[in-house]
């Protein structure tokens, strides 16, 4: 006696000739419409912990995201934006939605800066992500202006540590905010590029168009 | 240390609406009627997202947003039945919005059914659930709602029968018939 599955009276081709009707696909704006609703709900009742976005860039396909204080994390498809969700689920909240409203003008601020009419963001940012010592090295970096460069060294000194030439180095490799928090102006000393989360050839394109290359 | 410790977080809650919003639409659609199911949907995903960060990792996600679309959608019932001139029937016909959708005919028909097989017939059929985890969802006993479910869909196949019968070119069933 198989007591779980005793016959439903039907059998399964039956059911679902039955019920096709009701298991065919929803249409694609129905799901877009009921998805807007909620955010914008979702965003009213303070329950968008993390909204999130991409963009597409001269440096490939470009994950935003913010919480309610401000930007959190600036992702680059190298990175994996899967693994990046996962990681922003587990440290941030898991309350994370697809919702562009929110990222509206840090996404037209980047796209500026890419086509050159921009050389400052003017985004209010979220620094959870970024502690100590790597937080004091990413702040800083934000007075290496537009087109200039500096030697992980320089920035070593400058955050007050002038022998933690690596621990600059990581600063920037775990940097949340790329782009943003300009880790891909500091070279090494030889001006060689060094490293960059999003891989050189980004690297070398964002010096370049900034024409510090 | 269980088998289930590698999955040690949540994922995004956007992966669970990727993954279910359709399945918990036809659920709405099929309970409370294709008019008032993006209110049953919004409501259900509100309070999903808000108790989410509380959920235990390795939960039924699908079972767990079912069991917050019946709460909901009970209430939008309820709402309706207290409102001061009741719409006596689910209307029959959905809606132009909804037209895009195929086979549109067959959610009149799952309308007029009685309240609990509606939901048997979602839950079961539309969603997967087995019978004894329905029954706690809907507080019944798994053999009411294994009854519910199939009287729901013998319901259903004698009204799809009738209406093709009414409307259809269809050829006369019986044989020998001149």
């Amino acid at each position: 006696m198989t007591a779980d599955h005793p016959a439903d009276g039907l059998l399964e081709s039956d059911r679902l000739r039955e019920l096709d009707g009701l298991l065919e696909p929803i249409a694609e704006s129905t799901l877009s419409r009921l998805h807007a609703r909620l955010e914008a709900e979702a965003d009213n009742r303070e329950l968008l912990d993390v909204a999130v976005s991409t963009i597409d860039s001269p440096v490939g396909r470009i994950l935003l995201a913010a919480t309610e204080i401000g930007l959190v994390r600036v992702a680059f498809a190298i990175e994996d934006h899967d693994v990046v969700l996962e990681s922003l689920a587990a440290r941030v909240s898991p309350r994370i939605i697809q919702a562009p409203s929110r990222l509206e003008s840090a996404a037209r601020q980047i796209d500026d800066y890419f086509a050159g009419a921009r050389q400052q963001f003017e985004v209010p940012l979220d620094w959870q992500l970024s502690r100590g010592f790597r937080r004091q090295v990413l702040e800083h970096l934000n007075q290496i202006g537009y087109g200039h460069t500096e030697s992980y060294a320089a920035v070593a000194a400058a955050a007050g540590s002038p022998r933690a030439v690596r621990a600059v180095g990581s600063a920037c490799a775990t940097n949340p905010l790329p782009i943003v928090v300009p880790c891909h102006r500091v070279l090494r000393s030889d001006g060689a590029l060094g490293g960059y989360l999003g891989g050189l050839e980004a690297k070398r394109i964002l010096l370049g168009l900034e024409g510090a290359a | 240390m269980s088998v289930f410790s590698v999955m040690e977080h949540l994922p995004p809650f956007e992966s669970t609406v990727a993954a279910h919003g359709a399945t918990v639409l036809r659920v709405c659609r099929a309970v409370v009627g294709h008019d008032d199911a993006d209110d049953a949907w919004s409501e259900t995903f509100l309070a999903a997202l808000k108790a989410y960060p509380s959920l235990a990792t390795g939960s039924n996600i699908e079972a767990w947003l079912v069991t917050i679309a019946h709460r909901k959608s009970l209430d939008i019932l309820r709402a309706r039945a207290r409102r001061p001139i009741p719409v006596a029937e689910m209307a029959d016909a959905p809606s132009p919005d909804h037209r895009s959708d195929a086979f549109h005919d067959l959610w009149p028909l799952v309308a007029r059914l009685p309240l609990k097989q509606r939901q048997a017939v979602a839950y079961h059929y539309i969603v997967g659930l087995p019978h004894p985890q329905i029954a706690e969802i809907v507080g019944a006993t798994p053999a009411a709602v294994r009854r519910a479910a199939s009287d729901g869909i013998a319901a259903l196949r004698r009204a799809r029968r009738d209406a093709r019968s009414e409307s259809g070119p269809q050829p006369p069933r019986e044989k020998g018939r001149s």
